[in-house]
């Protein structure tokens, strides 16, 4: 934890910036640079820095969860997006896609089961490196 | 220890008992129906698949020899676990018991009726576990224990070769379906693998049905519980290895590799056998080795292979298990009831303990080969084949003829002495049993002496398709008989009685002869096989030494001379680097910034080598970090470059964290080895080497070439990094994010046990 | 510049396993970090370097146009620089955590499972 004025009153804006920023990235990942791990790293980013400014304690009652939790939840995920194949008759981890609104010249919007895996992978790294930094954090 | 659970007080074994008993039976009930199909030559394949890549199945071969088997299996299970629920109903350990038999069962049974080589080995194994486990039962014995790991290193290394055997042979065959691999005998034995694959296999049955030389594991097993040796050690599992030669007998038999193999091995096994019988003074003992004498006989008609020789192979096989059970059972009511086994200490039981007596001397008679008692006819055409036989006439005779008049002896020595007689006093008052314990052996006996009565019936239900089975045709007729007429076979049996008669009246000073000769021979299987094992315990201990020195720095000394050398190596053996190299193009194409980024790097990497100050360390890793992140942006990677960016400030961060609680030791104290150096140098060199052969290579676009043209028709992605880690290959993804859990979680582990627990190595003296 | 790289790399290689020599724990550390970097130029460099053409597939076009730099290489790289973070961060835990139960950053003296000959247990 730092004593410090502006990097407190930095970080609440930062952190919910960074957020925003990391979902951003997860969701435009399949088209542009970005994608689950890209996300995943700067969301984790974004709470270490809450965590250097309020300390460890206060990261945790901020995230709610444990990020181990985030992480097995996220590892859940992508073992169903995976599975989802199943369903349909085809192997494990072959791509499910729904548009929404397709016309002629559009696809409408898409819903995939890569885009749930997408997000199973950022919840990975994002509780993954959460409960590491958290833990060493708290160590010191 | 004899666990720690408190005694529960239980009446016949409680549930596991009663649960214990009504499996087997049900199961016996079951195989019943088989009966009727199997005797008329049908066969009955049922099963599922189990590993279908793997061409492994779980299919099941009802035929006269695996029926046999698992009717005995069962028969005799139901009456040894009834035998149970008295005999250890009280041990606190009971339960456990029941588990490891149970378990035993199921692999006896898997084994005998498994199609696929693979599945039958998976059985094999089983079996080989679970006799183990009830070996060594008496865990607080050293005794049970080294007996019980003789056996399983014993027969696990056969099983090891059986099951490289069974590789090579569903090679050769095509097929691991037993019912296959039956009906290719001609091609099989003509094939150059054939005698490696016999070798193999023979290895592995001979370990289990404990021939010569691998014998001295079964009569020390005898330390398990008496209805264990009865069950797995005389009825069913050491038959599994004869099981396993009388069934690949069509499609590996018949050859004079298999032939002398199996005689040789199986006629020295029964006669040194039955002579050690004799020489023993324990009943158990006895019964240990006639029952390798039995295995040994078995073995000596499987390799015979006359159609006589099976006959009286599966008689015998039926003959043996229902009268040695029996008599392991009765020597069991005997320890349980007199508290000794000794043959010197017991006489004229036979007032006190009748039923057992009964029981016992009817299985007697059956083993002394007596008529009306189904042993005789065993024995009638073990003859019969012998003399039969045109090659080994006078070795099969003569062993036969040898081993039966020992039994004879045996079989006076295991019931005659101890139930007639003066009644001798014994550690406790004899008297009879329970009913559930004297019910096998009568149940046993009365077979014995009803299927000697009736040989119709066990010729047509067991003999008759046992025989086809093995000898692998179905036209052959059998014909069993009790008497037709005064022949060969039949006045080599009145010999036998003779003999027999004589060499147990002498007995006593029999056994003081034997005990002389084998004491003064020199070559000794028990101590031979300790000293073996603490020869590879000491090899072990000195290789340990040696490659194991405990130290980082030798470990990985070791790791990088062995990559430098071997990549070296290979690159310079195949001549794969072009050493003229084209700087002059090199350096034309290379731009400020690509200069700018390759010193940034090396000189990063260089400092952090040689920098004594750790703050000067991390802020160089920093700069390495942060270049390659740079080359990532110059040669299009912008995924991979944020990736790299953001990490390298989470290791920054970590370092920092960790640092505050690390020694500011001065990493310029280490000692300066020249060594050291010119290994660094090499590797670096030889890594650089292989780099540039790679490039200066062609490069194989065609996996890159499909994503390109795939990513937006099929995944409907424009970033093709993304396309290819979530959809093309996220199943390695997914084991990639899994890896990554795994990490933070284990170093969670570690650091919430430093919170917690972190003085509890201390306190116990940790260190 | 490939030809460059793959001098650096081995530059990078050398000091990586002149750190892992090391008796200082840290200083293995430390060459994990260089061998990790070191690897993951090694596969990028080897699927050839492309300057200024992403693998992206620009709207309405069915697949990238003109040559782009290889994505398969990338990928994995991406996958193996986070994985990597995985392994360094676990070992940092490790040597810290060692370095608290036994006072020492010297891989020589962390014999509690292996002791020297002479040692006791104890």
């Amino acid at each position: 934890m730092v004593n410090s004025i502006i990097l407190n009153a930095a970080t609440r804006l930062l952190v919910a910036l960074l957020l925003l920023f990391s979902v951003f990235m997860l969701l435009r990942g399949h088209n542009l640079p970005g994608g689950g791990f890209i996300g995943g790293l700067i969301g984790a980013t974004g709470f270490i820095l809450y965590a250097i400014a309020q300390g460890a304690e206060a990261t945790r009652a901020a995230l709610r969860v444990e990020p181990q939790n985030i992480a097995m939840v996220g590892l859940g995920i992508a073992l169903c997006a995976g599975g989802f194949a199943a369903f349909f008759g085809e192997a494990f981890f072959t791509g499910q896609w729904l548009f929404i609104g397709e016309t002629e010249e559009d696809k409408g919007l898409p819903i995939s089961s890569v885009l749930v895996f997408d997000i199973g992978v950022y919840l990975v790294v994002f509780g993954s490196i959460l409960t590491l930094v958290l833990a060493l954090e708290e160590e010191v | 220890m004899a666990s720690n659970t408190a005694e529960v007080p239980r009446k016949a074994g409680g549930p596991a008992g009663w649960i214990s008993v009504a499996v087997p039976a049900a199961l016996f009930a079951w195989f019943l129906q088989y009966v009727g199909p199997v005797s008329e030559g049908e066969q009955i394949l049922l099963g599922i698949d189990w590993v279908p890549s793997m061409d492994i199945r779980l299919s099941v071969l009802i035929d006269g020899l695996s029926l046999t088997f698992a009717l005995l299996i069962a028969g005799i299970g139901t009456l040894v676990t009834l035998f149970s629920t008295a005999y250890l109903g009280k041990h606190p350990d009971y339960p456990r018991f029941v588990l490891f038999l149970m378990a035993f069962m199921v692999g006896m049974l898997g084994l005998v009726l498994s199609d696929n080589l693979i599945a039958l080995f998976v059985f094999w194994e089983v079996t080989t576990i679970s006799s183990y486990l009830l070996i060594g039962f008496d865990n607080a014995s050293a005794k049970s224990r080294r007996s019980a790991l003789q056996a399983l290193l014993l027969t696990g290394a056969g099983g090891l070769a059986l099951l490289a055997g069974m590789i090579l042979l569903g090679h050769v065959a095509g097929t691991f379906e037993l019912s296959e691999i039956l009906t290719q005998g001609e091609a099989i034995r003509a094939h150059p693998l054939y005698v490696p694959i016999v070798i193999l296999f023979l290895l592995g049955a001979f370990t289990k049905s404990a021939q010569f030389p691998f014998h001295f594991w079964l009569p020390n097993a005898m330390a398990a519980p008496t209805p264990v040796s009865a069950y797995l050690h005389s009825a069913t599992m050491v038959k599994g290895g004869v099981y396993l030669l009388a069934r690949v007998n069509p499609a590996l038999g018949d050859s004079e590799l298999w032939f002398w193999t199996l005689i040789v091995a199986g006629g020295f096994t029964t006669v040194f056998a039955s002579l050690l019988a004799i020489r023993q003074t324990d009943i158990k003992q006895v019964l240990a080795y006639t029952t390798l004498m039995a295995l040994g006989a078995l073995t000596l008609f499987i390799g015979t292979g006359s159609p006589d020789a099976i006959k009286g192979m599966m008689v015998f096989l039926v003959v043996h298990s229902l009268y040695k059970a029996a008599l392991f059972l009765m020597i069991g009511i005997v320890d349980h009831e007199t508290g000794t086994r000794e043959v010197d200490r017991l006489r004229g039981l036979g007032r006190k303990m009748p039923l057992t007596f009964l029981g016992g001397a009817l299985a007697a008679i059956s083993m002394a080969g007596i008529p009306p008692f189904v042993g005789f006819i065993g024995k009638e055409f073990l003859y019969k084949a012998g003399l039969g036989h045109e090659q080994a006439t006078v070795w099969i005779t003569g062993t036969i003829f040898a081993a039966s008049a020992l039994m004879f002896v045996a079989a006076g020595i295991a019931v005659l002495r101890p139930f007639t007689g003066r009644l001798s006093d014994t550690p406790r008052p004899a008297h009879e049993g329970p009913w559930v314990m004297w019910i096998g052996p009568l149940i046993l006996g009365a077979l014995s002496l009803g299927f000697g009565l009736f040989p119709d019936m066990v010729e047509r239900f067991l003999v008759a398709p046992g025989t086809w089975a093995v000898y692998g045709d179905y036209d052959y007729t059998v014909d069993l008989y009790l008497f037709r007429e005064v022949n060969a076979a039949f006045l080599l049996s009145l010999a036998t009685f003779a003999t027999g008669i004589v060499l147990y009246l002498v007995h006593a000073r029999l056994r003081a002869a034997l005990a002389r000769i084998i004491a003064a021979n020199p070559v000794k299987f028990d101590p031979g096989w300790d000293r073996l094992i603490d020869g590879i315990k000491a090899l072990a201990a000195w290789q340990t030494r040696h490659l194991q020195s405990g130290v980082l720095q030798r470990y990985m000394l070791i790791v990088f001379a062995t990559l430098t050398v071997a990549l070296g190596g290979t690159i310079w053996a195949q001549g794969a680097l072009d050493f003229r190299i084209d700087f002059a193009a090199e350096f034309d194409g290379l731009l400020f910034k690509h200069w700018a980024v390759l010193i940034f790097i090396t000189a990063g990497a260089l400092l952090t080598a040689y920098t004594g100050s750790r703050m000067t360390a991390i802020a160089a890793l920093g700069v390495v970090g942060i270049g390659v992140a740079l080359i990532f942006i110059m040669f299009s990677a912008p995924d991979v470059a944020i990736t790299q960016l953001l990490v390298e400030t989470l290791v920054v961060v970590l370092v920092a964290v960790a640092m505050l609680k690390l020694p500011n030791l001065n990493l310029g104290d280490e000692p300066r080895r020249p060594g050291h150096a010119v290994l660094s140098i090499a590797t670096g060199a030889v890594v650089s080497a292989v780099l540039i052969a790679v490039l200066q290579g062609d490069l194989d676009r065609r996996i890159t070439d499909y994503f390109e043209v795939a990513s937006w028709p099929d995944a409907y992605g424009r970033n093709i990094v993304n396309v290819i880690l979530v959809d093309f290959r996220a199943l390695d993804t997914f084991g990639e994010i899994a890896v990554v859990v795994i990490a933070a979680l284990a170093a969670y582990a570690l650091l919430r046990g430093t919170r917690y627990g972190g003085d509890a190595a201390d306190k116990d003296g940790g260190r | 510049m490939e030809l460059m790289v793959a001098i650096m790399v081995g530059v990078l290689v050398a000091a990586a396993v002149h750190l892992m020599l090391a008796r200082n724990v840290l200083r293995f550390i430390f060459g994990l970090i260089l061998i990790s970097n070191a690897a993951n130029l090694t596969i990028f460099v080897s699927g050839r370097l492309t300057a200024q053409s992403p693998p992206l597939i620009p709207e309405g076009a069915d697949a990238p146009l003109g040559d782009v730099a290889n994505a398969l290489p990338q990928a994995l790289v991406l996958t193996a620089i986070v994985i990597g973070f995985g392994l360094f961060a676990f070992a940092l835990t490790l040597v810290y955590r060692t370095y608290q139960n036994l006072g020492t950053l010297d891989s020589d003296e962390m014999r509690l499972a292996e002791p020297r000959e002479g040692e006791d247990h104890a």
